[in-house]
């Protein structure tokens, strides 16, 4: 593991000066980032701190309102459609639901890109697809539909599918959301196992400390609208800043408010319904 | 002013939404026929959505064909009698399916039966997120989603709407000759002397593809626009049926007008 991922020469995924949001509404500003090759990076963050936010523009899916996100060396707002296409092939992303196509069943699911990308006959799609299968722990429910199994197996199918193009990107979008702890232990293993064995770059959006700071090289932490602090985890379980500290010791005081402020928007809405009551 | 103002703006508002509504749908049926490459290459998908949309709306349609055969048959033979001409039952079954209600009634219980299940289908594709997991897969969805199931929607109609109509006929034979003892010969003479293959068979099938083109459209866009939470999919839901069923009746009376004035 490396302190800092902006040392290696090969980065994956860059951004400089980010600004995102939706409409006039901006949640995260000011993101400098990088993810390299080889190294397993967590953006950690409280629920609404736009690190979902951060992976949709990783994606191409939304563009940033300020700055620049490139993806192997592109800049992915202004790639066009088929660029897009190719830039897409080579990344893996696991959605926090795992997004699995209810039509078809667990083989067919993790088959689909292979399918969709790669011409190659049954014999060979069986072979990849058995491989992934059986790195997820699951390669005899490969005949089984997706109504069949069970959350944490539905979330390990998906990774699967995520990784069966073996990509130089892997987007994991809260890896970790109820797993039990075994599963959890394992999927967090396979993580890192993948990203070493691939040498592809992981990017992990989660809340999860013990797991993602147990393999991760770099931690990313954002939080009121803007990247809070960076470093190696043990650089950040060593840190005095009252947003780390507060978040890493999950205590209830502190800069991250717990409860929702109230807005003038509440206050008229609150007024009408005791107006009405009255 | 502001009394007279309002209704005025509200009205302009509805028509300017009409307007872009139907731009959109053009817009989107323009952009499954320029994506439709895919059937070509490979057919398998929309076989694939042939055998869902047309198997699962076989029995259904079968068992209604039968029925509208049967009543067919019944009220034919009770008006032909008064003029002694019971004989040309077999043809007003037949004229009666293969020019309106083979074609018509198909088209109104697709939507009801595989419409709003493509709906619901593409609907909760968008609320599970498999239409985003798709586009991050490099895979364009309107292309692997839309294009096999419309394709499917306008293959099976036409076929839905024969075996519709071929079920009639069967139901207005066991009615009028098995159980009202017409003679058999005259029965069938009649209608293969009175059914036109161009004018009859061919406009009521010209009629099914519109109609499989109209109703399939409705049902993927309805699906497509739908709010990704279950009380959106319920509404989109309910709006293929509705508008569905509007469409196929108001295209019956522009067609029929067409065809048969």
């Amino acid at each position: 593991m490396t302190d800092d991922p902006s040392s290696s020469t090969d980065p994956v995924l860059r951004l400089s000066g980010v600004a995102l949001g939706y409409g006039d509404l901006t949640v995260l500003g000011g993101v400098d980032m990088t993810v390299c090759r080889g190294r397993v990076v967590a953006v950690m963050g409280g629920s609404g701190s736009g690190k979902t936010t951060l992976l949709r523009a990783a994606t191409g899916q939304i563009p940033p309102q300020a700055g620049t996100i490139q993806v192997f060396g592109q800049d992915i707002a202004a790639a066009g459609v088929e660029a897009l296409r190719q830039l897409r092939q080579r990344m893996g992303v696991l959605f926090q639901q795992g997004a699995l196509f209810t039509d078809l069943n667990v083989f067919e699911n993790v088959a689909f890109p292979l399918r969709e990308h790669r011409r190659l006959d049954e014999a060979q799609v069986t072979e990849h697809v058995l491989d992934k299968l059986d790195a997820v722990g699951l390669r005899a429910a490969a005949h089984l539909g997706i109504s069949e199994i069970s959350g944490g197996m539905a979330r390990r199918v998906a990774l699967a599918r995520a990784i069966v193009l073996e990509p130089d990107l892997i987007l994991y979008d809260e890896p970790f959301a109820g797993l039990d702890p075994i599963s959890l232990g394992i999927t967090a293993r396979l993580i890192r196992d993948l990203t070493d064995r691939l040498r592809c770059a992981s990017v992990l959006i989660t809340h999860d400390v013990a797991e993602s700071f147990a393999i991760a090289d770099h931690v990313y932490m954002v939080g009121q609208g803007k990247l809070i602090a960076s470093g190696a985890p043990d650089e950040l379980s060593a840190s005095h800043d009252p947003y780390v500290r507060q978040f890493l010791d999950a205590q209830p005081d502190g800069p991250i408010a717990f409860n929702y402020p109230a807005t003038p928007r509440f206050e008229q809405w609150l007024a009408a319904r005791q107006r009405g009551q009255a | 002013m502001t009394t007279l103002v309002k209704p005025i703006t509200s009205l302009g508002r509805a028509v300017r939404l009409r307007i872009t509504g139907l731009g959109e749908f053009a817009r989107f049926l323009a952009t499954i026929l320029a994506r439709s490459g895919l059937v070509f290459r490979r057919p398998g998908l929309v076989s694939q959505q042939i055998h869902f949309i047309g198997n699962y709306s076989l029995l259904i349609i079968a068992v209604s064909g039968l029925f509208v055969g049967f009543v067919l048959g019944l009220q034919g033979y009770y008006t032909l009698n008064r003029y002694g001409s019971e004989e040309a039952l077999g043809l007003l079954v037949a004229l009666s399916l293969t020019r309106e209600l083979g074609p018509v009634v198909t088209a109104l219980l697709f939507a009801g039966r595989a419409g709003t299940s493509l709906t619901a289908e593409i609907g909760l594709m968008k609320a599970g997120e498999q239409i985003s997991a798709m586009e991050v897969m490099a895979v364009d969805p309107f292309r692997r989603v839309l294009v096999p199931r419309f394709w499917g929607g306008v293959i099976a109609m036409p076929i839905l709407a024969a075996v519709f109509s071929m079920v009639g006929i069967i139901g207005g034979w066991v009615v009028g000759v098995l159980l009202i003892g017409i003679d058999p010969g005259a029965f069938w003479s009649q209608m293969q002397n009175g059914v036109d293959v161009f004018n009859d068979i061919a406009n009521g099938v010209l009629k099914s593809v519109v109609f499989g083109v109209a109703v399939t459209l409705i049902a993927l866009y309805e699906g497509w626009n739908a709010k990704p939470t279950p009380e959106g999919v319920a509404r989109a839901t309910t709006r293929t049926v509705v508008n569905g069923a509007l469409v196929v009746l108001g295209l019956d009376f522009l067609l029929t007008a067409l065809m048969f004035s």
